[in-house]
């Protein structure tokens, strides 16, 4: 029996879609049956940052709905074999899905993969609560912006109160330099405030958008610095013990002369 | 500029806005926390008057349990109207104790 992740964030933005496509990707790439779900119905983007854009006939409504077989709507990686994405519709609106439907696809989803990923979207209305009906697990995505973490700290209640306890979290875009300079809240600060476990954290890396213009996950990229947190956050989902990245870019002697007299 | 050299060569770095923000979320967290659950807010009140009620007889009904905010600190206030105070408090609590 495979388990179920929820990708979540309440703040739009803050790097859901990147973090199930790489996450997803990383794990397949380990050998998982993995399968990416977009429940942003309306406003897909799982399928364009995936690369598979060109490839969607049915989506996940057609599914819920009856309109055609699970197996026919699920999109196969050519890359990885392993990986599957069921895409979102994007003619039609969030009461599209019901929250049951959700949870009758997801257990099935998870008779036949390793992890299902569910990518959540933004807000806190019906969306939301399509997207962690059939879920088990949840991962919350934020960045070191006071709105981003505030959202954060909604969403974390608003799961404990659906019973998805303990959720994990994620700091994406995170900038060593400005928290050095103490213009970013740092990573501690963060967990503290919001007081749950760190799954990861991710530095703010202009690859992504490279990778998202390409339909390339970072992870694919061998020296992508956000390829390589996420890589990382694989090797945790799966329950093994990873040190978290060293963000400390600046370690040479010039760096740190630099750094001293102000020149960046 | 030049203070901001040498506060950077003296290794201090409290100007940031850093701490700021920090400041800042965890009020505003207080205050959604607060609001987002009523039930804590209840409970919370029936805790109070259970304890209360040890020491005072209040009135239930006229109690008011709310957080105040100003812009440094989130403070809980309470107006309890008290009809009258226990005499046989002692006896109440001892097993509390």
């Amino acid at each position: 029996m495979g388990e179920t992740i929820v990708v979540t964030s309440g703040k739009g933005g803050v790097g859901k879609t990147t973090t199930t496509a790489n996450l997803g990707t990383a794990l397949a790439f380990a050998g998982f049956k993995v399968v990416l779900v977009d429940t942003d119905i309306g406003l897909r983007n799982l399928d364009v940052v995936m690369g598979l854009e060109n490839r969607i006939v049915y989506d996940i409504v057609d599914v819920t709905s009856g309109s055609c077989r699970l197996r026919q709507a699920l999109i196969k990686d050519k890359r990885f074999n392993s990986l599957h994405l069921l895409p979102a519709a994007q003619t039609k609106d969030k009461t599209a899905v019901s929250p049951d439907e959700m949870e009758v696809l997801c257990e099935e989803l998870r008779e036949e993969f390793d992890y299902t990923l569910i990518d959540c979207p933004a807000g806190i209305e019906q969306g939301f609560y399509n997207a962690i009906a059939g879920a088990d697990k949840a991962i919350v995505v934020t960045t070191p912006e006071v709105s981003a973490v505030r959202d954060a700290d909604r969403i974390i209640g608003l799961l404990e109160s659906s019973d998805l306890r303990n959720p994990k979290l994620i700091i994406n875009r995170i900038r060593p330099r400005m928290v050095k300079q103490g213009d970013m809240m740092d990573i501690e600060d963060i967990v503290d405030i919001l007081a749950i476990d760190l799954l990861g954290v991710v530095p703010e890396d202009e690859k992504i958008i490279v990778s998202t213009n390409r339909g390339e996950p970072a992870v694919m990229d061998g020296i992508s610095r956000a390829g390589e947190a996420y890589r990382r956050i694989a090797q945790r989902v799966r329950g093994e013990e990873v040190p978290l990245m060293n963000l400390d870019m600046s370690n040479s002697l010039m760096d740190k002369l630099k750094n001293l007299v102000g020149i960046r | 500029m030049l203070w901001e050299l040498l506060y950077r060569v003296l290794g201090k770095e409290n100007s940031g806005s850093r701490s700021q923000a920090k400041d800042r979320l965890r009020l505003v967290l207080v205050h959604d926390r607060a609001t987002i659950s009523p039930y804590l807010m209840n409970r919370l009140k029936e805790d109070l008057v259970k304890v209360i009620s040890n020491y005072m007889v209040i009135n239930e009904d006229g109690l008011e349990v709310y957080l105040n905010q100003d812009e440094r600190e989130v403070a809980l206030m309470a107006s309890v109207p008290v009809k009258k105070i226990r005499r046989d408090y002692m006896e109440r609590t001892q097993s509390i104790s």
